[in-house]
C-alpha cells in the first residue's frame, strides 16, 4: 500500500471524465502509464536518489484533483497586478492547472510561435504534439507515469526553426482553491533548430489555508544549435508540496539553461534529467534555496553527457535556517564516446542556525579519459571573521548576518541572462531574508522593467 | 579631573581559558598618540581585539572606561558608534558584500544610533568621493567585494578609508605596517595624520620603529607578557629600535 493507490482508484474510476476534458494525444498515453505504474510505488524517503525526500509522503494527503476542469474562481485582478505598462514579457497564466492566456501574450508575437494550452494545441495539431509528447520524460519513471495518467492539459511552447523571441516568455502559476487541491502540471518546450527563447516560471500559492500539491513535467526538446533559458522560480507556501521533474534534450550545439530558485515553499523536491546527446553542446544548470522553519528543498540533477566536446556547468547554494532542511543529490554520466566533455558540478551550503540540516550526495561516473570532470560540496557556517569585521564597523550582528547570507547567493543570480530579472532576483533575494512576507500573486518578477 | 578619553584599569582576559592580558592599565587623552610595542606573543593584538569586543576573548577582570561608557558592556558595534575604531592586521574578505554596500550599512546603523535619519544616496557618494581622496583610493575598489582581491596596500589603505568615513575618538591601528611598501606606508600614515585633531585619539600597535617617523607618538608603551612593563616618550621606540627587546625581557624576567 502507498500513497499511488488513491490516485489510481481516482483514474480508474473516473477515467472517462479525464478523458473528455483532454485531448486524444494525452489519453492515448494514458493506458502506457497505468500499466507502467503496475504495483510501483512512488519513491519513499531512502530509496535511491531520495535519501531525504518522501514522494509517497508528499502525495499522501487527500488532496482534490479538478477532473471536471471546473472554474476555480480566482482573483483575477490580484493575478494580474504584475500587467504594468512596464512589462515586458509575454505572459500567460496557470490558475491551479488550468491555462489562461494573457489577453496582450498573443500579440506581436513572431509567426508560428504557440505559446498555448497544451490540450487545445494537441486538438488542433495532434501530429505536432504526438511527436514530441512523451518522448524524453520516461514512464519507467513512477513519479512521470502517474503525472501522465493524470494530466489533462498543460502548456505547449513551440519555438520555429530560426526564430528568435526578442521577448522573454513567462508562466504563473498559481495556487488557488477553496479545497485543498492536487494541480497536475505539464509543460512540452520545443525549440526547432537555431531558435532562441527564454522562459520564466513563477510558482505562487494565494492563500495559506489550504494545502496545495504540485505534480510537475516538464519535456525540454532542444533543435541543432538552438538557445533556451528557463528561470524558475518558487515563491509559495509553507502548506505547499512541489514534485517537479524536467527533462531536457539537447541537439548538436544547443546551449541550455536552467535557473531553479526557491524563495519561500513547504515541500519542495525539483528534479533535472539532462540527456546530452548532439556534439558541443553547453549546460548551464543553477540553483539556489533558501530555508527557513521547517521547509524542505531537495534538488536532484542528472547530466548525461552522451556526445563529444559538450560542457556542462552545476552550481546549486542553499541557506539553511531554523529547522529547514536541504538536499542536494547530482550526477554527471560521461559516456564512453562523449570524449573531451567538460563537467562541473559545485555545491556549497550555508547552515544559518544549529538545528539546519543539509545533505549532499555529489557523484562523477566517467567512462573516457579525455574529460575535465570536478565536483565539489561544501557545508559550512557564517565566517565569524567576517562578522565580527563587520560589527567592529557598527554594523548589527543581525543586519550582518543577512548581508552575508544575501552574499552568498550572488553568483547564482549572476548566472542569469536576463538583466531585470538579475537585479529584480537580487532585490527578491534581499527582501526573502529580512523577512518581509511576500503577496502571492502579485507576481513580484514582472512587476519590474525587463530589458528584452 | 582632566579630560580622559580611555582608561583602562587592570585588565586581564583571554582566550580558550589560557590568560594572555595580566592587568592592563592605561589612560588615554584626546588628541594624545600612543605606540604600543612589545615582541612577538606579548599581548598587543589581544588588546586590541578585547578592546573591539571580538567575542572569542573572555574578560576575566578589569575595567575599561570610554569617554564615561563602561566599554566592555558594549557590543562590538555599539562600540563603533561610539567611537571606537580597530584597523585590522588581517582585513577581513566578504566575498558578495560591495564596498559601497557595506560602508553604507556602516553608516547609517550608526546614525540610527543616533536618532539621524539615514544618509541620501547623493550625500552618501559625496562623502564616498570625499574620504577616498584622504588615503588616495580607487574608485574602482569601491564597487568591489570588501577587500576581495584587494592588495595588501590596497586593504590597508581602505581600513583608514574607514576610518576616516566613521570620524571614530579612538583609533587603535594593529600593525598597520605590515605588508606595506614604502610608498604605501607614507599614505596610509598620511592619511592617518590628516584625521588627527585635538578631540580624538590613536593608539598605534607595531613591531617598528619605521612606522612611527610617520606617525609621531606622544607616549611609547612596551607591552611584555601582557604586562605593560615600560612607558616613555618617542625616544623609547628608538631605544627599542636600536637593541631590540633583549634588554626589557631581561630586566623583568629577573
Amino acid at each position: 500500500m502507498g500513497s499511488i493507490d488513491q490516485y489510481l482508484d481516482l483514474y480508474k474510476e473516473n477515467r472517462d471524465a479525464i478523458n473528455a476534458h483532454s485531448a486524444d494525444v494525452l489519453n492515448s498515453f494514458r493506458e502506457v502509464a497505468f500499466n507502467a505504474i503496475g504495483d510501483n510505488q512512488l519513491p519513499k524517503r531512502g530509496a535511491e536518489s531520495y535519501e531525504k525526500t518522501s514522494i509517497d509522503e508528499m502525495f499522501a494527503h487527500d488532496y482534490g484533483v479538478n477532473i471536471n476542469r471546473m472554474d476555480i474562481p480566482v482573483n483575477v485582478a490580484a493575478s494580474f497586478k504584475c500587467d504594468v505598462p512596464n512589462m515586458s514579457t509575454w505572459m500567460s497564466f496557470i490558475v491551479n492547472d488550468m491555462f489562461h492566456a494573457s489577453p496582450t501574450s498573443r500579440h506581436k508575437m513572431p509567426e508560428g510561435v504557440i505559446v498555448d494550452s497544451l490540450a487545445r494545441v494537441a486538438s488542433v495539431s495532434p501530429d505536432l504534439v504526438a511527436k514530441y509528447y512523451g518522448t524524453v520524460a520516461p514512464l519507467e519513471d513512477t513519479g512521470v507515469a502517474l503525472n501522465t495518467l493524470l494530466a489533462q492539459d498543460g502548456v505547449m511552447i513551440y519555438i520555429p526553426r530560426g526564430i528568435k523571441l526578442e521577448k522573454p516568455l513567462q508562466l504563473v502559476n498559481i495556487f488557488s482553491s477553496p479545497i485543498d487541491l492536487m494541480a497536475v502540471r505539464r509543460l512540452l518546450i520545443v525549440l526547432e533548430d537555431d531558435a532562441e527563447a527564454q522562459l520564466l516560471v513563477c510558482d505562487h500559492t494565494q492563500d495559506n489555508e489550504h494545502k496545495y500539491l504540485s505534480s510537475q513535467v516538464v519535456e525540454i526538446i532542444m533543435g541543432e544549435r538552438s538557445r533556451f533559458d528557463i528561470y524558475d522560480m518558487e515563491e509559495s507556501s509553507a502548506s505547499t508540496s512541489r514534485y517537479s521533474r524536467l527533462f531536457a534534450r539537447q541537439s548538436a550545439g544547443s546551449n541550455l539553461l536552467i535557473n531553479g530558485t526557491t524563495l519561500m515553499c513547504g515541500t519542495t523536491r525539483n528534479g533535472y534529467d539532462i540527456d546530452i546527446v548532439g556534439d558541443g553542446c553547453e549546460t548551464l544548470l543553477a540553483g539556489m534555496a533558501i530555508g527557513t522553519d521547517r521547509q524542505h528543498v531537495d534538488n536532484c540533477s542528472n547530466i548525461n553527457h552522451r556526445a563529444s566536446h559538450c560542457h556542462s556547468s552545476q552550481l546549486f547554494k542553499y541557506v539553511l535556517d531554523d529547522e529547514s532542511t536541504g538536499a542536494f543529490e547530482g550526477s554527471i554520466l560521461v559516456a564512453p564516446n562523449a570524449t573531451y566533455t567538460e563537467a562541473y558540478q559545485s555545491n556549497r551550503n550555508l547552515l544559518a542556525s544549529t538545528s539546519a540540516k543539509m545533505h549532499t550526495k555529489p557523484q562523477l561516473v566517467i567512462y573516457n579519459d579525455e574529460v575535465k570532470c570536478s565536483h565539489g560540496a561544501t557545508t559550512g557556517q557564517l565566517d565569524t571573521a567576517a562578522l565580527f569585521y563587520m560589527r567592529s564597523r557598527g554594523i548589527s550582528e543581525k543586519e550582518a548576518r543577512l548581508m552575508m547570507m544575501q552574499a552568498f547567493m550572488v553568483d547564482v543570480i549572476d548566472t542569469v541572462r536576463m538583466e531585470g530579472l538579475r537585479d529584480r532576483l537580487r532585490h527578491l533575494v534581499e527582501k526573502r531574508f529580512y523577512g518581509q512576507q511576500m503577496l502571492c500573486g502579485e507576481c513580484s518578477v514582472s512587476c519590474h522593467e525587463q530589458k528584452s | 579631573m582632566d579630560n580622559i578619553l580611555l582608561e583602562v584599569k587592570n585588565l586581564h582576559a583571554g582566550i580558550e581559558g589560557k590568560e594572555i592580558l595580566k592587568g592592563i592599565n592605561l589612560i588615554i587623552r584626546p588628541g594624545e598618540v600612543h605606540a604600543i610595542m612589545g615582541p612577538n606573543g606579548s599581548g598587543k593584538s589581544t588588546l586590541s581585539s578585547v578592546l573591539a569586543g571580538h567575542p572569542s576573548f573572555t574578560v576575566t577582570e578589569g575595567e575599561v572606561d570610554f569617554h564615561g561608557k563602561n566599554l566592555l558592556e558594549l557590543s562590538p558595534e555599539d562600540r563603533s558608534h561610539e567611537g571606537l575604531f580597530l584597523s585590522f592586521q588581517y582585513p577581513v574578505e566578504i566575498p558578495g558584500v560591495s564596498m559601497v554596500n557595506f560602508m553604507r550599512a556602516a553608516i547609517n546603523e550608526k546614525r540610527k544610533y543616533f536618532n539621524e535619519p539615514a544618509l541620501s544616496a547623493s550625500d552618501f557618494l559625496k562623502l564616498m568621493r570625499q574620504k577616498r581622496a584622504i588615503v588616495e583610493l580607487d574608485n574602482k575598489l569601491a564597487s568591489r567585494s570588501v577587500n576581495e582581491g584587494f592588495s595588501g596596500g590596497e586593504k590597508k589603505r581602505n581600513e583608514i578609508f574607514q576610518m576616516a568615513v566613521l570620524e571614530p575618538r579612538l583609533s587603535i591601528l594593529d600593525e598597520t605596517d605590515s605588508g606595506l611598501d614604502i610608498d604605501a606606508l607614507r599614505i596610509v600614515a598620511g592619511g592617518v595624520n590628516k584625521l588627527k585633531t585635538e578631540d580624538n585619539a590613536t593608539i598605534v600597535i607595531t613591531h617598528y620603529q619605521r612606522l612611527l617617523d610617520y606617525i609621531k607618538p606622544d607616549f611609547v608603551h612596551v607591552l611584555y607578557k601582557g604586562r605593560i612593563v615600560r612607558t616613555g616618550g618617542p625616544e623609547l621606540a628608538l631605544e627599542l629600535e636600536e637593541k631590540g627587546y633583549d634588554w626589557i625581557k631581561q630586566e623583568i624576567d629577573n
